[in-house]
């Protein structure tokens, strides 16, 4: 389909963004969206067809949360296998995190990650640290990174403790109208801790982490928000009801408050643990039963802003030691979809509508990215086109991440991606 | 992954109560004074991440008894020190015609790793805060030698719970009998979750409450290597919860006190206490050779 134009004929478009739920035709030209129109209606050739009938056509997924290991640690995952399974998966665009080797706390990684040297298959939009090597001391030059193409600003893997440090950080955000995202985490209260503060964890003999670890930060970060107009504060991989209740009272007051929520926190509890198989070790933890339901409910409502996987590939030899010495993380971006639409839509009966958003305009709008996550003219030509009722089998060996850490392996699912295109250009079609 | 060797002992929680009392039955059949040669020509790697005294010496005393070749490693002065990860060292001693490992190991769940990863049996002689199965079986030896059957007893285990490893393996297997369990200690030590282990467990602040009328007191101690930032007043812990001769009255007249060891008197118990002819601390020290032979023979011998 590399090709000047095209058509995207008889499916169902769902673009929450411009509030359409209807079949629609769709045209792509120059990269661009040239037109939406109603079946049929739509004249003139293109120099490609593609018949979506049956199928959703929906603005290209975009994930918040990935970690593509660039530069430094390019035996767990490439900028190119990982934009590889992120097509696979549906999405267009993926925001990768700063924590690699080294730190992405410089102008020069920034440009660096965006090169096409990279091997990107789509939109990589770097999110930078917060601090010089995310130790938490000394802030970067926001305004510098925010030139050389980052889209929001973190420490993740780190929370940002400090009340001063994250003071600053969101002055500067209201300053330059860049996002904030906090890894909400007192690791003050969780040192040695490997899984959620539960029965399985005592059960085990593993430290447990509480959800106040998760909830406290995030309560103060929107306290501190709140002092900061404009100031753009964003949770990331949420996990616990009381976090979630601290977001909902920052959305109540005036500050700039957004979430994102994991396909595994709404899908697996701590119990899953097991007898320690670390592919269910991940930060934060796996929750208990009432705060997976919890986040379905912020997932419903429109409390959660976006799903967002926190893919974190670790070589096998990485996660097959002690559990507790294991590193923390799982891949997500081929199972995302599927889980939203395996749990949330068929299980717990959100629309389909709701979860297009969560993954489109939810996200778009949580960093601005202007031109994405919405299928109105002139936007970027950035499609997912996925079937909802497709039966498949996941296999972990069949992904093409470069690591294999995942919970999911051999899970039956309903929704897979089936055409996935990135600026008018198809990068993944399954088979 | 394999399937775990049948005869691997990793925890007391997946035991069912007959194979307990089948291994109870074994140790008695086991004397280290009239050595049966069982285990003749089969090597015991005694694989070591974490000090020990009792478990290792007793593990060995066993598996010579029954006529097997030891080998000790130790995290110090082994590949373990240069970086060699728990299932290359599982792959090394395989090669080198381990007939069963026996491993103890400052993570939860590290025998597990191995063992479902090796075509070895694998013996748990203590992984981190998880547990300790063969304390457990021996203090289950113990409590059996003085007293007729598990139905109707009442135990109190009072002490640091929480960081411990023995605990929680005789709580699964008291209650796998239907005994009566009192938990005592602080919160910091004893978190209420505790009675989410298993059944028939409960939980007490009073010493008082958990020594009064019980049959056996299980004392542990407060493991100072594990409290990773818990601030702890030992002063008030031993005007609360140290067992002096006056709470041991409390309890029934033919109560028996238990203690894993190390001991250190003056903190958990009083030196007369650890001196009375009630404690049987240095009787499980004895159990725990016989013990060991069953699990051994168990594990790797001819005779079930």
């Amino acid at each position: 389909m590399k090709s000047r134009s095209c058509l995207i004929r008889g499916g169902h478009v769902i673009d929450p963004a411009a509030r359409i739920d209807a079949p629609m035709d769709l045209l792509l030209r120059d990269g661009r969206v040239a037109e939406i129109a109603t079946p049929n209606k739509i004249r003139g050739g293109a120099d490609e067809k593609f018949d979506a009938r049956g199928l959703i056509v929906s603005p290209g997924f975009i994930d918040l949360h990935v970690h593509l290991r660039e530069p430094g640690q390019s035996h767990k995952e490439t900028i190119a296998t990982g934009t590889a399974a992120a097509a696979a998966g549906g999405f267009t665009s993926i925001c990768c995190m700063p924590n690699t080797s080294p730190v992405v706390d410089s102008p020069q990684w920034v440009s660096w990650l965006r090169q096409p040297e990279r091997g990107a298959m789509l939109n990589v939009f770097p999110i930078a640290a917060a601090t010089r090597a995310s130790k938490g001391a000394v802030i970067t030059d926001f305004r510098e990174l925010q030139r050389a193409g980052a889209v929001a600003i973190t420490d993740d893997g780190k929370p940002i403790l400090s009340d001063d440090i994250m003071r600053e950080a969101l002055r500067q955000s209201a300053d330059i109208d860049l996002t904030i995202v906090q890894h909400a985490e007192d690791t003050r209260a969780t040192q040695g801790c490997s899984m959620n503060d539960s029965p399985t964890a005592f059960r085990l003999g593993l430290r447990g982490m509480k959800a106040s670890a998760e909830a406290s930060i995030v309560d103060r970060d929107v306290q501190l928000a709140q002092q900061f107009p404009g100031a753009r504060l964003h949770v990331a991989h949420l996990s616990t009801a009381d976090a979630l209740k601290a977001v909902r009272r920052g959305k109540r007051s005036k500050a700039h408050v957004t979430c994102e929520v994991t396909p595994h926190h709404f899908t697996l509890t701590d119990e899953s643990v097991g007898e320690y198989d670390s592919n269910f070790k991940m930060n934060p933890p796996l929750r208990s039963a009432s705060d997976r339901e919890a986040l379905i409910v912020g997932l419903a409502d429109g409390t959660v802003d976006a799903i967002a996987t926190d893919h974190a590939p670790h070589a096998l030899h990485e996660k097959l030691v002690e559990f507790e010495r294991a590193p923390f993380g799982i891949t997500g971006l081929e199972t995302a979809l599927a889980l939203a639409i395996t749990r949330l839509h068929r299980q717990y009966a959100i629309p389909l509508s709701r979860i297009v958003e969560l993954f489109t305009s939810g996200p778009a709008r949580v960093f601005g990215l202007r031109g994405r996550g919405s299928l109105a003219r002139g936007s970027f030509a950035d499609v997912t086109i996925f079937d909802p009722k497709k039966r498949w089998r996941f296999e972990a060996s069949k992904s093409l991440s470069k690591s294999h850490n995942t919970p999911f392996d051999g899970w039956q699912f309903i929704g897979k991606a089936v055409v996935t295109i990135v600026g008018g250009e198809l990068v993944y079609r399954s088979q | 992954m394999i399937q775990v060797a049948r005869r691997s002992l990793l925890s007391i929680e997946h035991l069912q109560a007959p194979e307990i009392l089948a291994l109870l039955k074994l140790a008695r059949r086991m004397n280290p004074l009239k050595p049966r040669p069982l285990l003749r020509g089969k090597r015991v790697i005694l694989l070591f991440y974490e000090p020990s005294t009792r478990t290792r010496a007793s593990f060995e005393v066993a598996a010579k008894s029954l006529g097997a070749i030891t080998t000790l490693i130790q995290a110090s002065g082994s590949s373990i020190e240069k970086g060699e990860s728990l299932l290359d060292t599982g792959y090394t001693l395989r090669a080198i015609g381990a007939d069963a490992i026996v491993i103890r190991h400052p993570c939860a769940g590290a025998p597990h790793l191995l063992a479902s990863h090796l075509d070895v049996p694998v013996i748990n002689a203590g992984d981190g805060m998880h547990e300790h199965p063969s304390q457990a079986l021996l203090d289950a030896y113990t409590i059996l030698r003085y007293k007729k059957t598990f139905k109707g007893l009442q135990v109190a285990i009072i002490g640091d719970i929480y960081h411990s490893r023995v605990a929680r393996s005789a709580i699964h297997l008291l209650s796998k009998f239907g005994v009566k369990i009192i938990l005592c200690g602080p919160p910091e030590l004893l978190p209420d979750v505790a009675t989410t282990l298993a059944t028939g467990v409960r939980v007490t602040r009073h010493l008082e409450e958990a020594v009064r009328g019980t049959d056996v007191i299980m004392l542990l101690r407060v493991q100072k290597e594990r409290l990773a930032g818990l601030k702890i007043k030992l002063s008030d812990y031993i005007a609360r919860y140290q067992m002096t001769p006056a709470r041991l009255k409390l309890a029934k007249r033919d109560a028996i006190v238990m203690h894993p060891g190390p001991i250190i008197r003056g903190l958990e118990l009083s030196g007369d206490v650890a001196d009375s002819p009630q404690s049987k601390i240095l009787e499980e020290v004895q159990n725990g050779v016989p013990t060991r032979m069953a699990i051994l023979a168990r594990a790797v011998g001819k005779a079930r």
